[in-house]
């Protein structure tokens, strides 16, 4: 169980454009993505990037949050950031990049919240403390969880060709 | 249980005899491509080795494909440094399959693939652009993924953890009209299932206006797939799909078409009736904002833009080049257009279709995606309305969050270009 200050709630459909423009593709390095994330969202662009937002911080979004893109480059600003995610879906490429960088994703239907509410995030819910209301969180499949587990695709991937060298 | 076409090629691939969707398996891959992404890719390529005392090796140069094209010729020294560093991995690697900044050779990976004869039927294809579902045309499953997925891949060979996703059956009854393009088809199908109504799913196509529909149309309808959330989109091969590789890809070697099991079991079906659609437009700022063209129809445009891994093959350019040859495209707009390979390029430049584009006032650029994903050529000012054949208009999608970008056919595109406002081309402009 987690607490944690949503800073910035945003709808449906919340596009990889938006959480990372195209514009900066030629940065690819997990090091140097975080400087762009949100360019285009002035506000809250300009509180990421002075180091206002404290690790933890939660987003709240509703369906189909980073759709588009397989650039991992959307995960990986956010990731830098150490941003969790509340939302009632996600795409299916950023929802696996997100599990392989070891990002924070939430799957909770029908989350609402608003900038400054305090949420208590679990395994198997999420409660709004500030509205009071309750909402059920879907887990990751098991499949994605070892991924999670293991620490990332990263130390996933070298542990299988470790074990398949041993095999050998 | 009989099964679709996706779980016919993951069982396949995974060495099992039947899967069922749901089942966790771990496909070998055929073909695994990358972009200019292939920077990112190497490094976490190189990060996967680190510690562990062995040599970092890809499984199999030969299914490994390297395509430039996101941002060609390189708009900025980063971008020119990481493309060097790209190509001193190929060759160091021997990935042969590597196609760089070349007029004749050259051009957007979703039709290099393709046209190079690298897909099959049945192939298991991932790519590091999520427009990978492309290649579910030739009857692959083929599907987006992340960089260091890819360095996941070519370092085992094979993608892990793979869900087999359920199939929507999609099935496209009669003809599309004259001027009643394959985008308007998708496009509509992406406003009737939703930006996400088939996360996880696979679309499967069917039906008589797909057994007629060449594979350039095809490779739009399965591109596009992923803007309704779809893992990947499919066309089962027949007849059509023997004909491109053969004649048009260069394929002697044994093709082995996969066909779904008359009793497959799909989540649902969706019916479309083709001969019933009118030119369908995405307006700001999701896909799945879809209309008749005519609803939005005389609206002023300030770029048309034909082109992209959706919409810049031949088939488009001949669409545009029949609808502008003579007239001219209206002051106050501009008209940019971007074959999808250096090949399609050197076609148009045969038949004519070039000479047509430029003399009507378009600037025809060189193969790649150009303005579609903002990266470079083409940017919008303040305000600024885009008509656009390519395959996304989020917010700021080509470069700027203060205009507006509508998605279309090429034939929306070329009629609304020579009348400088957003135009059916039934109505006008075509003939």
């Amino acid at each position: 169980m987690t607490t944690a200050r949503v800073v910035q709630a945003l709808g449906d459909d919340v596009s990889t454009d938006v959480i990372y423009p195209g514009r900066y593709m030629a940065t690819v390095l997990p090091t140097e993505t975080p400087q762009f994330a949100f360019a285009d969202l002035g506000a809250f662009h300009a509180q990421l990037k002075a180091g206002a937002v404290p690790a933890g911080s939660v987003i709240v979004a509703g369906k189909n949050f980073g759709c588009g893109s397989s650039r991992e480059q959307a995960v990986s600003t956010l990731k830098g950031h150490e941003l969790v995610i509340v939302a009632s879906g996600f795409a299916r490429i950023f929802l696996q990049n997100a599990v392989n960088l070891g990002l924070r994703l939430v799957e909770a239907p029908g989350a609402a919240a608003s900038e400054g509410d305090e949420l208590e995030i679990g395994p198997a819910e999420v409660v709004n403390r500030t509205t009071g209301r309750r909402y059920a969180v879907r887990p990751l499949p098991a499949a994605r969880q070892a991924i999670v587990d293991a620490g990332g695709l990263i130390p996933y991937t070298r542990r299988r060709l470790l074990e398949r060298a041993a095999t050998r | 249980m009989g099964m679709t076409v996706v779980q016919k090629i993951l069982a396949r691939a995974s060495g099992r005899n039947a899967v069922a969707v749901g089942d966790v398996v771990e496909p070998a891959v055929d073909l695994a491509m990358s972009h200019e992404n292939a920077a990112l890719v190497i490094n976490q390529f190189l990060e996967v080795f680190r510690g562990t005392g062995r040599e970092a090796a890809v499984w199999d140069p030969s299914r490994i494909a390297i395509v430039f094209d996101h941002r060609v010729p390189a708009e900025s020294p980063k971008t020119a440094t990481n493309q060097k560093k790209v190509r001193e991995f190929v060759a160091a690697n021997g990935i042969a399959k590597f196609h760089d900044i070349r007029g004749d050779r050259g051009g957007i990976c979703h039709q290099i693939l393709p046209e190079n004869g690298y897909v099959r039927p049945g192939a298991v294809v991932v790519g590091t652009d999520s427009h990978t579902t492309s290649h579910g045309a030739l009857g692959a499953f083929a599907f987006g993924i992340g960089a260091t997925e890819m360095a996941s891949v070519w370092t085992l060979g094979y993608a892990v953890n793979v869900e087999v996703p359920a199939t929507i059956r999609v099935d496209v009854r009669g003809a599309l009209p004259d001027l009643v393009e394959p985008k308007d088809l998708i496009l509509h199908l992406v406003g009737k299932l939703g930006a996400a109504g088939a996360t996880f799913r696979v679309l499967e196509f069917h039906g008589e206006a797909i057994r007629a529909m060449p594979t350039s149309g095809r490779l739009t309808l399965c591109n596009m797939s992923v803007e309704a959330g779809a893992t990947a989109g499919i066309v089962p091969a027949d007849a059509e799909t023997l004909r491109y590789l053969r004649d048009e890809a260069g394929v002697r070697d044994a093709i082995e078409p996969v066909t779904p099991d008359p009793d497959a079991t799909y989540e649902r079906v969706v019916d479309v009736d083709a001969s019933a659609l009118a030119p369908q437009i995405a307006c700001p700022h999701t896909v799945d904002n879809v209309r008749p063209v005519s609803e939005v129809a005389g609206k002023h445009v300030d770029q048309i833009v034909i082109g992209s891994c959706t919409n810049g093959r031949l088939d488009d350019l001949a669409t545009a080049a029949r609808i502008l040859r003579g007239r001219t495209v209206a002051a106050g707009t501009r008209m940019l257009v971007f074959p999808a390979s250096g090949r399609i390029y050197q076609e148009a430049l045969a038949a004519g279709y070039v000479a047509d584009l430029v003399r009507a006032g378009a600037v025809v650029m060189n193969a790649g995606c150009g303005p579609c994903l903002g990266v470079h050529e083409g940017a919008l000012g303040d305000g600024e309305v885009a008509l656009s054949t390519t395959n996304r208009n989020f917010k700021g999608r080509m470069g700027n969050p203060a205009s507006e970008v509508y998605l279309c056919s090429p034939a929306v595109a070329a009629a609304s270009a020579v009348s400088g406002t957003i135009t059916d081309p039934r109505q006008g402009g075509a003939r």
